[in-house]
């Protein structure tokens, strides 16, 4: 294997790890300055100016707290939950495209750690092994309400994922690829406009809805309903094991913000970007739009978790079954039928 | 050197070692839940054996359908039956040796079968069949009447598990049980 290509990997993997960790903390303070901005309140503001050390104060008081495990817990499994959660948010960032490329010392380097033809499957794939570290978490605590958490995470992620993938298919079907990257060039016409949203209004639509609950966000965290299940599938976790539990969310709410600025958004496409002639500064500025669109994004889910109340489990269920899956298969009939009309 | 005679990559080596743990502590540890785990990481390693062969749209359904669907569903029922020693089922020495026989002769025919063509396609991958763009042009010209033919087969499936859900439903008395508890 060429070894500058391993370097040039190896550097982009810890960009882009250290980049979404510090991303994940400090989403936990932008979620309370949004939480008090919709609320009217003023929000951290203690811990160094505009309290913008809260998520460090946070993390070292997560760090030193004891760390308890329950007696009849299965111990390495107890361990293993948090851990396997942490993992799954964090590999599904390789296929992401972040920008076209840089060209340095030479060298034409890629933004994007893998682009395998089978992008969006290979986030499908991540997503369903996504439940384990929750399950297991859930169950290896031995308390009833921890399992039922677990159980209603498993059935809800499995549920919304159908959705989430026939309303992918529509795209697909209009890209004719897999591949993130292509799916984001395909959409850098019209001076960077034309982004699949114009064309599957309906499908961003639930595929958005299907984010909420595979993220166990709020108006769907129902696997965490304190009022029903004290903490859900981390009652008993204490210490960083709850860190990393509340991490991973944050992660996978930053990832599937990334992966519908791709697939519905435009990635990294922006107005006017043909008219930059210097690669390495388009690049730069298209790292920057995609980061944009996806604080957008971030900044919409925590806005419907402050705004929406939680719904009953069965109304989930309806919701999933009965009206996300139907409509995904209608607008893929309506796509087909556009496709064929309009000869795309 | 052991891996020049063998003329086998070290990759393949390595992550036949990983499978092969892996399935024999699914058979060996006596804790559902563990060997569940374990069998994830089975399909995890067959997954990466697909990704060396080149064969990227197998390894990822591979994860998806195996580790993602089927084993979240084995999962949920070894957890709702939270099954442990005291509740294990004592089986007759008869069973366990007539269950290692069947599988030792299914292992014999699986390994006769496979051993000619395994090794060629080892040695020569296919460039790039297993890509989705060639493996799609294939399934939909060459092998067209076997997929459509499955296609109707999961249907049917789906329609099956659709009924048997709804069975209960028949009589009176449930129907309205079940309109209440599903509002």
């Amino acid at each position: 294997m060429d070894f500058a290509l391993l370097l040039e990997k190896s550097i982009l993997i810890l960009i882009l790890t250290a980049i979404t960790l510090g991303i994940a903390t400090y989403l936990t303070y932008g979620e309370r300055k949004v939480a008090a901005f919709l609320q009217d309140r003023i929000g951290p503001n203690r811990a160094g100016i505009f309290g913008i050390l809260q998520p460090i104060a946070d993390a070292g008081k997560m760090f030193f707290k004891e760390e308890l495990i329950p007696k009849n817990a299965e111990k390495w499994l107890f361990i293993l939950g948090p851990g396997l959660a942490m993992i799954t948010a964090c590999i599904t960032s390789a296929v992401i495209p972040w920008g076209s490329h840089l060209e340095l010392f030479g060298r034409t380097i890629q933004l994007q750690v893998a682009d395998v033809d089978i992008g969006i499957l290979y986030i499908m794939g991540i997503v369903s092994v996504g439940v384990y570290g929750i399950m297991i978490g859930g169950w290896a605590s031995n308390n009833k309400y921890s399992l039922y958490g677990a159980i209603r995470a498993s059935s809800q992620m499995i549920s919304y994922e159908l959705g989430m993938g026939l309303a992918l298919i529509a795209v697909i079907m209009m890209s004719g690829s897999l591949s993130l990257r292509e799916i984001v060039e395909q959409q850098s016409g019209w001076g960077g406009m034309q982004w699949n949203i114009i064309y599957q209004p309906l499908g961003f639509i639930i595929f958005f809805t299907c984010a909420l609950a595979e993220c166990n966000r709020a108006p769907f965290d129902l696997p965490e309903c304190e009022t029903e299940l004290i903490g859900g599938y981390h009652t008993e976790y204490s210490s960083m094991k709850l860190g990393f539990y509340l991490f991973a969310e944050y992660i996978n709410m930053f990832i599937s913000s990334a992966v519908m600025t791709c697939v519905y958004f435009g990635g990294y496409n922006f107005p006017g970007m043909h008219l930059i002639d210097s690669q390495n500064l388009l690049a730069t500025l298209q790292i920057v739009a995609i980061f944009l669109k996806i604080s957008f994004f971030i900044f919409a889910f925590m806005w419907i978790r402050w705004t929406l109340p939680r719904f009953r489990y069965d109304q989930l269920m309806h919701l999933g079954w009965k009206t996300m899956i139907p409509l995904a298969i209608v607008n893929m009939l309506l796509t087909g039928g556009g496709m064929l009309l309009f000869g795309n | 050197m052991l891996l020049t005679i063998l003329g086998l990559p070290p990759a393949f080596l390595l992550l036949s070692f990983i499978t092969i743990l892996c399935a024999l502590y699914v058979v060996t540890n006596t804790n559902p839940v563990y060997s569940v785990l374990a069998l994830i990481l089975a399909f995890f390693s067959i997954s990466a054996h697909y990704v060396l062969l080149n064969a990227q749209f197998l390894a990822v359904v591979n994860l998806i359908v195996y580790a993602g669907a089927i084993m979240v569903l084995f999962l949920f029922v070894l957890m709702l039956l939270n099954l442990n020693k005291e509740s294990e089922p004592i089986v007759k020495m008869g069973w366990h040796i007539g269950a290692a026989v069947t599988a030792g002769l299914l292992l014999v025919t699986l390994a006769a079968a496979l051993h000619k063509s395994s090794e060629q396609i080892m040695r020569n991958p296919a460039e790039d069949i297993g890509l989705v763009k060639n493996l799609g042009k294939v399934l939909f010209t060459d092998y067209l009447v076997p997929f459509e033919l499955s296609g109707i087969l999961f249907l049917a499936a789906m329609v099956g598990a659709v009924l048997l859900g709804k069975k209960q439903t028949n009589s009176k008395e449930n129907n309205n049980y079940s309109e209440t508890s599903s509002q």
